[in-house]
């Protein structure tokens, strides 16, 4: 017993050394795994309101771009309510079908106070929280395309996974045809991401669309993504299929959450299924 | 000033600076100079090591919170505040007996200039392996470590040269 106390005495530092130095390395770890809520995370009250506070100066640097890309998805959704005026006749004389007037998502607006890309698993954070209705896993999108997945929630603010993480992968799709593959990122550039999986049988050409592919439960069907920028075939699969995105990643500001209506029971169907 | 009163500011102002300016610096994309860790270097040489271990874990831990970056700083710092002093016994060959009146700053220019390249290195190549964890980055991990030293070992030698001028 004499022998272990001083042993501690006389290595003290080492070991608070030691205990510190492992703290922090479970901290790393629970950071580099990809579903967990983790302990370190800019979520928290006071990150939360120093970005804010950063927020409301940047603000204004970028007021111009963020007014026209709200501009932009009005007039897309106002296209969207006129085309939809055209049918109302037919719908009022047809039986009210319930499946069809079924809401599957509604959307949350947020605003993005810290925006990371220079690093190879960058996260976002965003002013609301579990106030607001904001929980783990859910996507979260822009006027032009896909931004991220939200990670960890507090009371007023939440951190999003940014598709510029490596540890990101969403299921995306083809405009053009049912081909399915998954959305990833190298690291490299940040407005430049890689589709990867993607079957050999879909014939794709540079230029062509990619949008979510909603067989996740957390992106709906169709939320854009990008353009195909180029591609390599290598022993007859698709090695590098880089994808040029609609969003520009390093200057995001307005974005809409998604809360998915059926995830819960879609996720019970599948957990059933294992 | 009282030290304690002058440390705690230091600390403080020190974390503010790094998070709302030079994390967004971004120079050619991706630098940004990691300023806080002149803590570790101005902080008072004492026998007691104790206190400047657990202050640099939480100084670290206080970044990587703004950062998302898991306990990545957290790591880097601890270690260079653990061999800080066996760097600096290696460096001036001091003993115990002068450590109260030691003052970083009073070492001659190039002593001091390898005490912080040598900090500076270290902490940075800790941080960014422990970013990358991945062996096949080794030359990304390698490459990342010597630019942004380059710009933290300038940004400290002109923040201590401006600290010292208040005096």
């Amino acid at each position: 017993m004499q022998q272990i106390i001083s042993f501690i005495l006389k290595n003290k530092y080492f070991l608070l050394f030691l205990l510190l130095e492992i703290l922090a390395f479970s901290f790393t770890l629970q950071s580099h795994s990809y579903h967990k809520s983790k302990f370190v995370n800019s979520a928290n009250s006071i990150t939360g309101g120093v970005y804010s506070k950063i927020n409301a100066f940047k603000e204004y640097t970028s007021l111009k771009e963020f007014n026209e890309q709200l501009m932009e998805e009005n007039a897309r959704l106002k296209n969207l309510i006129a085309r939809s005026n055209i049918d109302t006749v037919l719908n009022a004389i047809t039986v009210l079908d319930s499946t069809k007037y079924h809401q599957k998502y509604s959307y949350i607006p947020a605003k993005v106070i810290r925006n990371q890309y220079n690093r190879k698993f960058n996260f976002i954070t965003i002013n609301v929280g579990s106030n607001h209705g904001v929980k783990h896993d859910q996507g979260v999108v822009n006027s032009r395309g896909v931004i991220g997945i939200t990670n960890s929630i507090s009371k007023k603010y939440a951190t999003v996974l940014s598709i510029l993480n490596e540890n990101s992968k969403i299921n995306v799709k083809l405009l053009k045809s049912y081909h399915f593959g998954s959305l990833s990122w190298n690291g490299d550039d940040y407005n430049i991401l890689q589709l990867i999986d993607l079957p050999i049988q879909a014939n794709i050409q540079v230029g062509d669309t990619i949008i979510t592919g909603g067989r996740s439960t957390i992106f709906p069907e169709g939320i854009l993504v990008g353009t195909i920028l180029d591609f390599h075939k290598e022993n007859n699969t698709y090695k590098e299929v880089n994808i040029k995105l609609f969003n520009d990643m390093s200057a995001i500001g307005p974005v809409n959450i998604i809360t998915s209506f059926d995830k819960q029971e879609i996720d019970n169907l599948e957990e059933g299924l294992n | 000033m009282n030290e304690v009163v002058k440390n705690s500011f230091l600390f403080i102002g020190l974390i503010v600076i790094q998070v709302t300016i030079l994390n967004n610096i971004n120079f050619l994309g991706y630098i940004n100079p990691f300023l806080y860790i002149l803590f570790v270097i101005v902080f008072p040489v004492r026998r007691d090591r104790g206190l400047l271990l657990v202050l640099s874990f939480l100084l670290g831990l206080s970044i990587d919170f703004f950062l998302d970056s898991g306990g990545v700083n957290a790591a880097a710092t601890v270690a260079i505040a653990y061999f800080r002093l066996p760097l600096i016994k290696a460096l001036t060959r001091k003993t115990e007996i002068d450590f109260p009146l030691f003052k970083i700053i009073r070492l001659p220019f190039l002593k001091l200039l390898s005490f912080i390249a040598i900090i500076t290195l270290t902490h940075h190549l800790i941080l960014f392996s422990l970013e990358y964890f991945k062996f096949a980055e080794i030359l990304t991990i390698l490459s990342r470590t010597i630019l942004t030293s380059i710009f933290t070992i300038i940004l400290i030698i002109f923040s201590l040269l401006l600290l010292n001028k208040n005096k």
